[in-house]
């Protein structure tokens, strides 16, 4: 296994003439939860989608530098986006769920990947239902819209798309700011539970969230990763004094 | 709230009430209209035989069939090139000048006069390609006629698709034609029918598109192949109108004519509605 599940070498990324990520040296390792907070526009989503090359949606986007999963370089010519999309799951900040059947929205993912052996997709949406915490709540009700569902549980069953695909590494997008406390709490309990097989970076606008589930925090601000460390350690003792005023919310 | 604007409210939500309302009555007269004129002319015999005497009895089986062929005809060309059209343009086209370019041409071509469309038809299908006045030409003339709608509504529709699904779809590894194939296009379908409603309404009514491509003033038999000529419903009603052969006596048949085409568009609406209702209910949206 490799020492960094993810990891960035002075990487910049623009926006036509915008350097919306300058100069970014970061790593997470396997099995670990790393945050990443800081003020809007400061590059957090940015940087996340620099994973799943979801930045290749956008015209006008360049990069320099590198960034790595599992040794390999994403932006390689060599690397297929597709196959790196179906390492690398995303979970995004509004549910998003197809308006299909909530069988059909676990099963997608493996319909993309030309699986059709029904036996092997049934009991792989059934595992990835229960993996994220949602079989209780609809397990008789597979054949219904997904859109039936609550905003916490659609969010869940996103994840469960996701998880259904076997990624190695989640990247959440604000998973939880959309929803109420109750459904946030079990969001949580659900990415700590997730820790144990995958590695999870996770963009959060909520201090406290931070706080709750990761081992690792990065503060960004302007487009720079501006303070990274323990999670422990960014709140309570941090070293940049732009850091100390952002999670004690004196500016952001 | 003062009362002088509160009376000026009133005024304004009872004028555009009442204006609403007005449409509404208009629509009833004209529909109760063509229906008194010419529900006493429909029999099944008007459906079902051939026009006679001079087009003052019979009936106006040909016009129907004719009618139907064109709207088939038209259809199958237009809709397949039109949805394949607005699909590239959404999809795949960039933001760009050619972009802006092709859209405009889109409306000036939705804003061309219908009778042009037919002079066109006449000289490319008729004369140049040797199609003749057929079925062929006719359905080809009116396809073009109403591609520019199908284009903008499938254009609209793809774009009302929201982004978060598309984004949904590739960050499970899924490719750009899957995710328009397997996400995209089921949420925009109920709308792309929409398009081809308005299309159906159109062809089945347009006369001057048809006047030099196909229309046959009397032809009673049915067409046997698309080279044929027909006649049509609302070409069928201008004659009946304006140039039969004793017009006083084909009025009442003119009115039952009318009635015929009114129907047949109100079904085929009914239809679409109901198509685009039961797989908006099957995707639960709204």
């Amino acid at each position: 296994m490799p020492e960094y599940k993810v990891e960035t070498q002075n990487f910049n990324l623009f926006y036509g003439d915008f350097q919306a990520l300058k100069d970014i040296n970061f790593h997470a390792e396997p099995n670990t939860i790393t945050a990443f907070i800081g003020p809007s526009g400061c590059g957090k989503s940015t940087l996340l989608r620099v994973f799943n090359r979801m930045n290749d949606l956008i015209d006008g986007v360049k990069v320099t530098g590198k960034a790595f999963i599992d040794n390999m370089e994403v932006n390689d010519r060599s690397i297929r986006v597709d196959e790196l999309r179906k390492q690398v799951g995303m979970v995004f900040q509004k549910p998003n769920p197809f308006p299909k059947s909530i069988f059909e929205n676990v099963a997608f993912g493996l319909r993309v990947n030309g699986i059709s052996d029904r036996h092997f997709i049934e009991e792989r949406v059934v595992e990835s239902i229960r993996k994220a915490a949602l079989w209780d709540e609809v397990k008789d009700k597979l054949k219904k819209s997904a859109m039936e569902l609550s905003g916490g549980q659609q969010q869940r069953l996103c994840i469960a798309r996701t998880l259904a695909v076997e990624p190695s590494l989640i990247l959440m997008d604000e998973p939880a700011s959309a929803l109420d406390p109750i459904s946030t709490g079990k969001i949580e309990d659900l990415i700590f539970e997730l820790k144990k097989s995958y590695t999870i970076i996770i963009v959060t606008h909520n201090m406290q969230q931070a706080g709750r589930v990761s081992d690792y925090t990065a503060f960004f601000y302007l487009g720079a990763l501006i303070e990274w460390d323990k999670t422990i350690k960014i709140f309570t003792n941090p070293t940049n004094i732009q850091t100390q005023h952002y999670v004690t919310g004196k500016f952001g | 709230m003062k009362p002088g604007k509160r009376l000026s409210q009133f005024i304004v939500f009872n004028l555009f009430g009442l204006i609403s309302y007005l449409i509404v009555v208009i629509l009833f007269i004209i529909l109760g209209f063509i229906f008194i004129r010419g529900f006493s002319v429909i029999s099944w015999s008007f459906l079902s035989a051939m026009p006679a005497e001079g087009m003052t009895g019979g009936g106006i089986l040909p016009a129907i069939i004719g009618t139907g062929c064109l709207v088939v005809g038209s259809i199958l060309f237009a809709f397949p090139v039109g949805v394949l059209s607005g699909i590239y343009m959404n999809e795949y086209l960039k933001e760009n000048w050619f972009k802006k370019f092709i859209r405009m041409m889109t409306n000036n071509l939705a804003g061309i006069p219908s009778i042009v469309f037919g002079l066109f038809g006449m000289a490319l299908f008729v004369n140049q390609l040797k199609f003749g006045d057929s079925i062929l030409a006719g359905s080809l003339t009116l396809g073009l006629m109403v591609l520019p709608v199908i284009i903008r509504t499938t254009e609209e529709s793809l774009k009302a698709v929201d982004t978060s699904l598309r984004e949904g779809s590739y960050a499970l590894g899924a490719s750009k034609l899957y995710t328009i194939r397997r996400v995209v296009l089921p949420i925009a379908f109920p709308n792309i029918i929409t398009g081809l409603i308005l299309s159906v309404s159109r062809v089945s009514g347009e006369t001057a598109p048809i006047l030099f491509t196909v229309a046959a003033y009397f032809l009673p038999k049915l067409p046997s192949g698309i080279f044929d000529q027909v006649m049509a419903l609302p070409y069928h009603l201008y004659v009946l109108t304006t140039s039969g052969t004793n017009i006083e006596e084909s009025r009442p048949m003119a009115y039952g004519t009318a009635l015929v085409l009114i129907v047949i568009v109100l079904i085929v609406n009914m239809i679409a509605n109901a198509i685009r209702r039961s797989y908006r209910k099957k995707l639960k949206l709204r």
